[in-house]
């Protein structure tokens, strides 16, 4: 029981651990983009108000990106001292997205962020905007390439066994950088943080409007905001729908458990708005169902098949079966690397070696397997299925919610109306944390809904961990909560004096437009 | 030789490069937060050596980040096993090193003394602490560390953190302190004037002697203890396997390299060239631009002293000697090896242009008065 302490420790502490980051990476996505937009403006209009406005947020983003470079480092990190067995099995894959990730987004972000601070007197008005874009660019390029990691830790193609070195090899890079799962979440990810950036500049400028404070800047910054923010939460929901049917393709079983379906309907399926699934009896209570909804999303047609949980899992029992097969082989090959006989029943039943590894918690040697060990194995494919529904319905909610607030912001500010309703403005402020919220959901959404693998189909995630004692993983565990907590204190104190502080602090002239002609 | 034993050994030295990059430019801003107190006095004097670095430390970190991730790319049982096998000495770093920005960015946004005092301390810790942590890691790596594969290559690590704080390894945690403190000083002595200039020059000889004499005692030291021999290996294109060699233990193998190839020599040479060079720049007061360098040739030679060393070992086991990690036997694939070859050789030009031209944007000494006419921007 000592392996699954370590297991379970080290799931708590990458989940946390990255929930804390993907805290950061939003806004810095979302923001980044909105600087360079309100530089766009500053640069062709020649106003100072915008390059003010590009300032003051600017000075917020600073804040909010320190940390997440910080707590980026953390996530890098993990991947070897947490996951060593994980590293050493699909690293030959997963590693090199991580790598040009440093090389080409990472790089250009990092570098161009210092300018774009300390550049304002030393560069010119375009110059100093070249540097916003790349900022912006290189953030955009990150989230590309860690989605593109992530996007084969869901949909792991282009990539083969190999018994020589007991471990996944590429054998098609070009499918793995354009594997469609990792493109769907790259955009519906991208698109979360402009509308977690949206909000963010809407709240805090219905902040300053509800309190008549710098009317101009919050007057601009809000109608920004609520343009991009509408366009951001559209494409939210339509690429999240895309993400769907990826993951209906690809992933059928986190399809199944989000919507608790237990068995195959005919299709068209259904789709379960809200209801409370029970998992002993394998049932959905009190469910209100949309006729037809699910079987169009997920496979886009009228009579395309959405399998229920209970015909995966009997589907999982043969993959287990054909994956001994492979295991066996694999023994048989170590041992006589010329036996033609198990070289044929290997490549025969390869793809499903990962469901062979899911019996090692049950027995060490596999092959020797017994039905009951089998039919356990199978039922731990299914992912937790409770958190699941309901974190996708809350995250769906908002999704709407965010189209509907931004939609009447943008009808406002188009009408010049945007303080006629004050009520409204203090919905603005109040809704701030949600697309955090969201965003945080849909993270729960598409990593436990991946359990029990880190790689789907390939990799159990308890094997995955590195064989690091128990305490030392309490150690990082603990040293992690105490200090991430002392830091989010320190973060947020700083970010809310900043705003109360408000665009006068930046009074200290930099050379206006003239100065910088002459 | 063929293509995948020419990409292997590419990527031994691209290793080599990204360490000496991380050395050379997260190196300056490690040696510059060790500085802080005592080439700063006074807070405008912190705050001028925290504004030299202020503007380019996030592109600095990003070294070690691609570090990180190149190994991860292209040697995956290297990052596996050094980064579990040094867990707790990784959390300490990691702490380190998440202090470093948030202590840059934050400790300017108060006036309290007590805040900035706070964060000063952070800041100092957070650049001795990853100096030392490196330092140690290469030291345990040379003497070799305890861990086995078993037929899974499944690592298991027997040490423990104690362990890694053995009289070798800290006597190469010094050599890191004071190699880091001297490229730190070389730095702000081009970037600050007057008395924190002055103060930069001193430590800056005081630390590059420092580091000549510790390196050429770990020399010494080093041809003493036992280091690994490779007896026969599968082949230098065979498949990623640890577990197909034979590997023995021998005193002063460490030094087989240079007896086979004296040539190899070069590199503790520039080791203690550079800083030597450093020191004297320093004492006849020519700490400039020309020391910057210096110093960074100090830092390739040490770090290629390491790399050559060891060769073809990257991580040696002490525990299951056959275990080691050989550059013939710990790669990815040569698909992956060959794919980031191409991408780097187009990005990393790219990434040395736009970084080159950043630092010409910024050039010139950071003043107090530059600090005054811009408060708030400026940290």
């Amino acid at each position: 029981m000592t392996g699954m302490d370590v297991v379970q420790l080290s799931r708590w502490q990458f989940g946390l651990t990255a929930m804390y980051h993907f805290l950061f990476v939003p806004l810095t996505l979302g923001l980044s983009v909105l600087l360079a937009i309100m530089e766009s403006i500053y640069v062709t209009t020649g106003r100072t108000v915008w390059r003010d406005m590009v300032q003051f947020w600017g000075l917020l983003f600073g804040i909010n990106f320190a940390l997440g470079v910080a707590t980026g480092l953390t996530m890098e990190f993990e991947f070897g001292t947490n996951w060593a067995y994980y590293a050493h099995y699909v690293g030959d894959i997963f590693g090199a997205p991580l790598a040009i990730e440093g090389l080409m987004a990472f790089f250009l972000e990092a570098t161009f962020i210092g300018l774009f601070f300390f550049g304002w007197k030393r560069l010119t008005r375009v110059q100093h905007l070249i540097v916003t874009v790349l900022t912006a660019l290189g953030t955009n390029l990150s989230a590309l390439w860690i989605l593109i990691a992530n996007g084969w830790m869901q949909n792991p193609v282009g990539a083969r066994f190999n018994i020589a070195t007991m471990r996944m090899e590429v054998t098609d890079f070009y499918a793995v950088v354009f594997n469609p799962v990792a493109q769907a979440k790259f955009v519906h990810t991208v698109s979360a943080g402009y509308v977690t950036g949206a909000m963010f500049v809407l709240s805090v400028s219905a902040f300053y409007l509800s309190r008549g404070r710098y009317r101009g800047l919050a007057i601009r910054s809000m109608t920004v905001a609520a343009s991009f923010g509408l366009a951001s939460a559209l494409s939210v929901v339509v690429l999240g729908d895309e993400s769907g049917y990826m993951a209906g393709l690809n992933q059928k079983m986190k399809i199944a458990a989000i919507e608790a379906m237990w068995r195959t309907e005919p299709a068209p399926a259904s789709f379960t708005v809200f209801g409370i699934p029970d998992i002993d009896t394998h049932t959905t209570n009190d469910a209100i169902r949309v006729p037809w909804v699910l079987g169009l999303i997920a496979t886009r047609s009228l009579h395309g098949q959405v399998e229920g949980i209970d015909n995966l899992v009997a589907q999982a029992r043969q993959s287990i079966k054909s994956g001994m097969v492979a295991y066996g082989a694999m023994q048989t090959l170590r041992a006589h690397a010329d036996d033609a006989a198990a070289r044929a029943a290997f490549d025969a039943h390869v793809d499903d070696l990962g469901y062979a590894l899911l019996l090692k918690r049950y027995t060490p040697n596999v092959t020797d397997a017994s039905e009951d060990q089998i039919a356990a194995a199978a039922t731990d494919t299914i992912p937790p299925v409770l958190p699941l529904f309901f974190t996708f319905r809350v995250m769906v909610a908002l999704g709407f919610y965010f189209i509907a607030l931004f939609g009447v912001m943008f009808v406002l500010a188009s009408r010049r109306q945007l303080e006629r309703y004050p009520w409204l403005l203090r919905v603005c402020l109040w809704s701030l944390p949600l697309p955090w919220i969201a965003a945080e959901l849909g993270w729960i959404v598409a990593e436990v809904g991946r359990q029990p693998w880190t790689i789907d189909g390939v990799l159990p995630t308890f094997l995955s961990v590195s064989s690091v004692p128990a305490a030392d993983v309490w150690i990082s565990l603990a040293a992690f909560v105490l200090f991430y907590s002392v830091l989010a204190v320190v973060e947020v104190y700083l970010m809310v004096r900043t705003i109360r502080h408000g665009p006068h602090q930046l009074v200290p002239p930099v050379p206006g437009p003239s100065a910088q002609l002459a | 030789m063929s293509e995948y034993a020419i990409l292997r050994l590419l990527w031994w030295a691209v290793l080599g490069v990204l360490l000496i990059g991380i050395a050379v430019m997260d190196g300056f801003d490690l040696g510059s937060a060790i500085l802080l107190p005592f080439v700063g006095r006074t807070d405008m004097e912190r705050r001028v050596v925290i504004n030299t670095i202020g503007p380019v430390w996030e592109g600095n970190q990003v070294w070690l980040i691609l570090g990180g991730g190149a190994i991860f790319a292209a040697w995956p049982p290297l990052y596996a096993v050094a980064f579990s096998g040094f867990y707790l000495a990784m959390l300490l770093l990691l702490c380190a090193l998440i202090l470093r920005p948030v202590g840059f960015k934050y400790r300017g946004k108060l006036e309290n003394p007590r805040w900035r005092a706070t964060w000063d301390t952070a800041l100092f810790l957070g650049g001795l602490v990853p100096a030392l942590v490196f330092g140690i890691a290469f030291g345990n790596v040379l003497r070799g560390v305890p861990f086995r594969f078993d037929d899974t290559l499944r690592m298991t690590y027997t040490g423990t953190v104690f362990d890694l704080f053995n009289p070798f390894a800290l006597l190469c945690g010094l050599v890191s302190v004071a190699m880091l403190t001297m490229h730190g000083a070389a730095w702000l002595a081009c970037k600050t004037e007057g008395v924190v200039r002055r103060r930069a020059q001193r430590a800056g000889w005081l630390a590059a002697l420092t580091l000549a004499a510790l390196f050429v005692l770990g020399g010494v030291w080093a041809a003493t203890l036992d280091g690994y021999t490779l007896r026969s290996f599968a082949g230098m294109d065979a498949p990623s396997n640890p577990l197909t060699k034979h590997v023995v233990r021998e005193t002063g193998a460490l030094m087989a390299n240079y007896a086979a190839m004296p040539w190899a020599a070069a590199a503790p040479a520039l080791g203690v060239g550079g800083a030597l060079v450093t020191a004297l720049l320093a004492l006849l007061r020519r700490f400039r631009g020309l020391a910057f360098v210096t110093s960074g040739l100090a830092i390739a030679g040490v770090i290629a002293t390491a790399g050559v060393s060891l060769f073809p070992f990257l991580l040696p086991s002490s525990l299951d000697p056959t275990s080691s990690l050989t550059v013939w036997d710990a790669s990815s694939s040569a698909t992956t090896l060959l794919v980031m070859s191409v991408v780097t050789a187009i990005l990393l030009p790219i990434v040395l242009v736009y970084t080159a031209w950043v630092y010409r944007v910024l050039r010139g000494p950071v003043t107090e008065a530059d600090i005054a006419a811009d408060p708030h921007m400026t940290y």
